[in-house]
């Protein structure tokens, strides 16, 4: 029976995984991903899953033996952060390319220099040119039912592509939350078997992966990633009702909380968005009409979707984890703004915690008591705002 | 223990098929063709994986492939990781009861792909112990980009990024020990070989395949256009290379060594050098130290092998 319990969001991912129990795992430690990997390795070493753990030595290497296992028909998966995601780089490329439905818990984290361990998006923000569908969660709840729903999107005939599901280092990784989990066989027939067309295993029909193509072959193979990530919005809309119907929560491509007649309204991805959700709460109490639109799948991109669920804003506020150096503003905001031209209402961006850097409920408020004065005076808000930075 | 017999396997099927892009003279598909040859049985199949590389750009030239058995190539330096992967795959879904079928693993890796770049992925693979036979065709530099000079060209050659001018006389550090780092990871079988000698070097793959973890072969390539040498001369070359023993045919089987094959009589280096364009310039007196230092390295090193030997096969 689906039971309630608490656990990190590293524990919450690793038991999906544990349920999922694929065929092969390689992995590489790195902070902080490593708890979600320790939590795996003892569920091999204790028997609950008989998957093969493949220790390698670099996540260069988890990538790429992820990868051929994937194509040889396994179903396969690996976990990673920042720089350990930054290493695999070439193989990303390689992975969507090869149309390897490999599933990648990501645990969000800075990237060097300086060196930092903590929370931000610009590892995987750094990706999302890669090919990989990315899924990111507000709580440990979501980062269980996103790996789940992860394996049926990735592997849909329609769609055959890498997918990560994204976790805010420490702040959901290492923080321990109640949680639902679903019971092990309902899990198993939601997953259901990974049944490849091809494998390289196939010996008495050999095929070629990873063949040389030219000017004349490579551009149709571009192509046709592209339809896959057309494909995937339907595919991902889809598993998310049906995870509804057997766990009571279903998912849609972005969430939207208070919109209903909000004014004011706050668009981010991942943790701090629950952050939001509870100064919304409080400042409907001081008749402040906000809302919040988060942002759950990034790629394949909803900002046509999300465009349009804004139409009834006065003033919208995007808040990017991450930067686009010598853009202004960060990736979410300039994503979604090329797809709100024409609409009556004004954007801005905030840049907040990078590398981990607090973003409280004084800071989200200052941010909505702002945008809601400039909404009330019709004067156009600071158009990049960098949130609780020593300046 | 499979047949070499060469009647045999003149009438079996190439598994590298004919009309790949490989260059007139090149002996790198003449080694995986012996190479595939020895490993595929009735009730063995084999799955290769391959660096980015000569072999794998000539071979796969979308929409056509030469292979004949399954093939995958990722990137440049990670076949050993992709094999491993594949192997690890293997092992799952056998567990799992999903295949009954014996299947025997071959990552294929060039000397840039193997001494430098996959080095650390090959290391991790053998550590590992997955079961896979590592093939790494040495040409002795970066071919396939133009003949940049790698960890595996010997001191003294020239090529393109160490090149023969008014100062620099070619490469100026001695080749890496690739067979002996390998041993040093503990695993059973490391062999050396040449496509000259075709017997020896299949029996070589056989007895790598039925080693139950992995092993470790390095098969010389002469590269006429990386050495330059006249073109129909490949194979002479291989030979000329053993017999002078710069690349010695050994294995080591469980950390006893066994030279394959000793020369009547030892040939001096220059004799095969010096027909090489790459080394033309050692042939002038200023630089004959050169030359000399490697022919010293050379009697050294195969003194030092047969010493071995005769220790390794004392102690039974």
């Amino acid at each position: 029976m689906a039971h309630r319990t608490a656990l990190t969001g590293n524990d919450a991912a690793a038991y999906a995984l544990k349920q999922v129990n694929p065929d092969v795992a390689a992995v590489y430690p790195i902070t902080p991903q490593t708890e979600l990997m320790h939590k795996f390795a003892s569920y091999v070493a204790d028997g609950d899953v008989d998957t093969e753990l493949v220790l390698v030595e670099s996540e260069h290497s988890a990538m790429s033996a992820t990868l051929s296992a994937s194509l040889a028909g396994a179903r396969s998966i690996t976990a990673t952060s920042s720089c350990g995601l930054a290493l695999m780089w070439e193989l990303l490329y390689v992975a969507s390319g090869a149309r390897a439905p490999i599933v990648m818990p990501e645990v969000n984290r800075a990237l060097s220099a300086p060196i930092n361990i903590h929370c931000d998006h610009s590892d995987t923000m750094g990706a999302r040119d890669s090919g990989w569908m990315q899924i990111y969660a507000e709580n440990a709840q979501e980062s269980y039912d996103n790996i789940l729903q992860a394996f049926r999107i990735a592997e849909h005939p329609d769609v055959k592509l890498p997918i990560m599901p994204c976790l805010d280092g420490f702040i959901l990784s290492h923080t321990i939350e109640a949680l639902e989990v679903l019971d092990d066989e309902k899990v198993k027939a939601f997953v259901g078997e990974y049944k490849p067309e091809n494998s390289l295993l196939n010996v008495d029909k050999p095929v070629t992966f990873g063949a040389f193509a030219l000017q004349d072959t490579y551009f149709e193979y571009k192509r046709q990633q592209v339809e896959a990530m057309r494909n995937a919005v339907k595919v991902i809309q889809d598993v998310g009702k049906e995870y509804g119907e057997i766990s009571g929560r279903s998912y849609d491509l972005f969430e939207t909380y208070m919109m209903d007649d909000a004014e004011v309204v706050i668009v981010g991805i991942g943790s701090t968005m629950g952050t939001v959700k509870f100064v919304v709460n409080q400042l409907r109490k001081e008749g402040i009409k906000a809302g919040v639109l988060k942002i759950r799948v990034f790629r394949p991109a909803p900002w046509d979707k999300v465009a349009d669920a804004l139409s009834g804003a006065k003033v919208v506020g995007v808040m990017d984890r991450s930067l686009s150096f010598g853009l202004e503003g960060g990736p979410l905001f300039n994503e979604l703004r090329s797809f709100c031209r024409g609409k009556k209402f004004a954007m801005c961006d905030f840049i907040y915690g990078l590398g981990g850097r607090d973003i409280g409920v004084t800071h989200i408020s200052d941010i909505i008591r702002g945008l809601h004065k400039a909404a009330k005076s019709g004067t156009e808000p600071e158009m990049l705002t960098f949130v609780n930075l020593r300046e | 223990m499979p047949t070499t017999s060469l009647k045999k396997l003149c009438n079996t099927p190439d598994l590298l098929a004919p009309g790949h892009a490989a260059c007139a003279g090149c002996t790198g598909s003449t080694i995986l063709r012996q190479v595939l040859l020895a490993g595929q049985q009735d009730d063995v199949k084999l799955v290769c994986t391959c660096a980015t590389g000569c072999m794998e750009v000539i071979s796969t030239l979308m929409p056509l492939s030469a292979w004949r058995v399954p093939f995958f190539h990722s990137a440049f330096e990670n076949s050993a990781a992709s094999c491993s992967g594949a192997e690890a795959a293997y092992r799952a879904l056998k567990k799992r009861g999903k295949i009954d079928r014996d299947i025997r693993f071959i990552a294929i890796g060039g000397d840039g792909g193997t001494y430098d770049i996959g080095f650390q992925s090959l290391s991790g693979a053998l550590e590992r112990g997955h079961r896979m036979l590592y093939i790494c065709y040495d040409n002795n530099a970066y071919m396939n980009t133009g003949i940049q000079r790698s960890s595996a060209t010997p001191k003294g050659a020239e090529t393109t990024t160490a090149p023969v001018g008014k100062v620099k006389k070619g490469k100026e550090q001695h080749k890496k020990n690739l067979t002996a780092i390998a041993e040093a990871h503990g695993i059973k079988y490391v062999a050396q070989a040449s496509p000259h000698n075709p017997a020896d070097l299949m029996k070589k793959v056989q007895k790598a395949l039925d080693n139950d973890g992995p092993s470790l072969m390095t098969i010389l390539m002469p590269c006429h256009r990386g050495w330059r040498f006249d073109m129909p001369k490949a194979i002479a070359m291989a030979e000329m290379a053993v017999d002078c023993c710069y690349w010695p045919l050994f294995e080591i089987v469980e950390g006893k060594l066994k030279v394959s094959y000793k020369p009547k009589e030892k040939k001096p280096l220059a004799d095969w050098a010096l027909l090489q364009g790459r080394f033309k310039h050692l042939g002038k007196p200023e630089n004959k130290h050169i030359l000399d230092e490697l022919q010293e390295k050379v009697d050294r090193e195969w003194a030092a092998m047969l010493a071995r030997e005769e220790r390794d096969q004392a102690a039974g």
